[in-house]
């Protein structure tokens, strides 16, 4: 008895915290129908009257920060950094863990060590890097974000190829397969779960990194981060209406993605953690 | 087979290392180089021994006190993001209602980027504070506190996540063990649940710890520093002297250099502490 009323405290405390979450991205949805003057002054109210103005805020954001593009853009960069650390970066885990020698180990270490080293260490030297290589393109910048992603994903797969029994790419071997072949046929389509955890960290890195993208390509292209704080900074007063409206935009993709991947998002962060 | 292997480096290896080397090795070397000299442009770099590191305190306090801030946030956003996340967690073991529902609306912050979730909370704590006459610049408390409302609803979940695998891969066993032999809840709390999820705790101080002292965007676009820097943490002081005159790049290296010596220093030494009372368990 006794523990089904305290049951009941704490699933109100439960429902009374999910609302403290909510309500944040609720204000934001209600504010973006608003007429801009009084976002400011009274977020708190519901738009009636003349203080709705429909779909126009979002008509105003979309063409002064370029969203489309920006939408376009963000998503380019992430599917095709997201496929090429997919590939690379689990080829060469196999590799450091099949093949032991100095070079492999040291190479691991540095992947390693790379995870811990915050951003500004590097920023200047890395954007100048890119400038001297050409790499400040949507192209370029996806071999800049293997490199930062090679840390984390290689620590990743390496932690799970050390469980995969040599036996089966021994047989592949026997078989006539070359080591590329064994890798692609047997090995990668083990190593899918561990593969959906990086994808998935990775996804909520690049999808939401602004200053990276801002330094290497921000004067010529524009990614959603870049795009919601060039609304701030692009001329005097921030227009509050449009404001609402691209941090609205700027979230429907992540809740989509969310909604459809949850189980896997859920799993592979709890996974990604347990190996760290 | 290892020798076949070994044939196919340059298959296997040189496109991750190729663009490991460009993106962080040749970045983090020419960095710590470029630390003791002063350039503008990297070709320019003249050597000038340690002076960098002796201006990044003494041109102004500007470094010392985006380094206090940022110590502050620090200690107040991960010791109450953890305690809140692991309670969250040990609600979640309990047999309630909709623990689905809830685990999704709690986590879903984490996905939204930090330059979003910083205007998200700019309007709100705004129009908290307009009604008083204020807003979230007038003073740098409300800065301090806003980052710290944001970082909780952004980790918080997060934490929670990486908790609650940990809560429920402790054997049933144990627990039945322990509530035959008469142990209380806090008994057990203390006895048999922390220890288990020592390798979580690791984890997640480790998580929040480091993204506290790197914490960048959700700073730029909740205060930009205002007013007068006095809500500026290390990442956007860094940032600041760096672009925001000429002649400085010398000194914000320098500053990055510390930063990072200071992130590393605390990242592995709370490994060290915490993966040591796994080991005891």
């Amino acid at each position: 008895m006794a523990r089904k009323l305290l049951n009941t405290v704490f699933f109100v405390l439960l429902i009374v915290f999910a609302a403290a979450f909510v309500f944040p991205v609720a204000v934001v949805l209600i504010n973006s129908f608003k007429a801009k003057f009084s976002i400011s002054e009274s977020p708190f109210t519901l738009p009636f009257g003349d203080d709705f103005v429909g779909l126009s805020n979002y008509v105003e954001g979309i063409k002064n920060t370029g969203f489309i593009s920006a939408f376009g853009w963000s998503l380019f960069i992430t599917v095709f950094s997201i496929a090429a650390i997919l590939i690379f970066t689990s080829m060469c885990a196999w590799f450091i863990v099949r093949v032991k020698n100095k070079f492999t180990s040291i190479l691991y270490y540095a992947l390693v060590f790379s995870m811990i080293v915050p951003f500004q260490m590097v920023m200047f030297t890395m954007s100048k890097v890119a400038n001297v290589l050409h790499l400040d393109n949507p192209l370029g910048i996806i071999l800049i974000y293997l490199g930062f992603g090679a840390g984390l994903s290689v620590f990743m797969f390496t932690g799970f190829i050390k469980t995969v029994p040599l036996g089966i790419e021994e047989a592949a071997t026997i078989d006539g397969c070359n080591p590329f072949q064994t890798y692609w046929q047997v090995v990668f389509p083990i190593l899918k779960p561990t593969a959906i955890t990086v994808a998935i960290l990775n996804t909520m890195w690049i999808w939401n990194d602004y200053l990276l993208p801002y330094l290497v390509i921000g004067s010529d292209y524009k990614t959603i981060p870049i795009a919601v704080q060039y609304l701030k900074g692009g001329y005097g007063s921030v227009d509050m209406g449009a404001m609402m409206a691209m941090l609205v935009l700027s979230i429907i993709p992540v809740v989509v993605f969310y909604l459809f991947g949850q189980k896997y998002i859920i799993k592979g962060v709890a996974a990604g953690a347990v190996k760290g | 087979m290892e020798k076949t292997v070994k044939h196919w480096f340059p298959v296997f290896v040189l496109p991750t290392l190729a663009a490991f080397l460009i993106a962080f090795v040749i970045p983090f070397v020419m960095g710590v180089v470029l630390s003791f000299t002063e350039f503008r442009t990297v070709s320019d770099a003249t050597f000038v021994g340690f002076s960098n590191y002796v201006r990044a305190f003494t041109d102004n306090n500007l470094f010392l006190q985006s380094l206090w801030f940022t110590v502050k946030f620090a200690v107040i956003s991960v010791i109450g993001i953890n305690v809140i996340a692991f309670a969250l967690a040990l609600l979640f073991t309990r047999e309630l209602p909709a623990t689905n529902f809830f685990r999704t609306i709690f986590f879903m912050p984490n996905l939204i980027g930090g330059i979003v979730l910083g205007y998200i909370w700019q309007v709100i704590i705004n129009g908290v504070l307009y009604k008083f006459g204020y807003s979230i610049t007038s003073n740098p408390t409300y800065g301090f506190w806003g980052l710290v409302i944001l970082m909780h609803w952004q980790m918080i979940g997060y934490m929670m996540i990486i908790y609650i695998a940990g809560i429920q891969n402790i054997p049933t066993d144990i627990l039945e063990a322990a509530r035959v032999d008469g142990a209380n809840a806090a008994t057990v709390l203390f006895r048999i649940t922390i220890p288990s999820v020592m390798p979580s705790i690791t984890i997640c101080l480790f998580l929040t710890i480091t993204n506290s002292f790197k914490l960048f965007d959700q700073n730029l676009a909740l205060t930009a520093g205002a007013p007068a820097n006095r809500t500026q943490m290390v990442a956007l002081d860094i940032y600041n002297t760096f672009y925001s005159r000429s002649g400085y790049e010398g000194v914000g290296q320098a500053k990055a250099v510390i930063f990072f010596i200071i992130v590393a220093v605390i990242a592995l030494l709370q490994l060290y502490l915490t993966r040591r009372k796994e080991v005891e368990s």
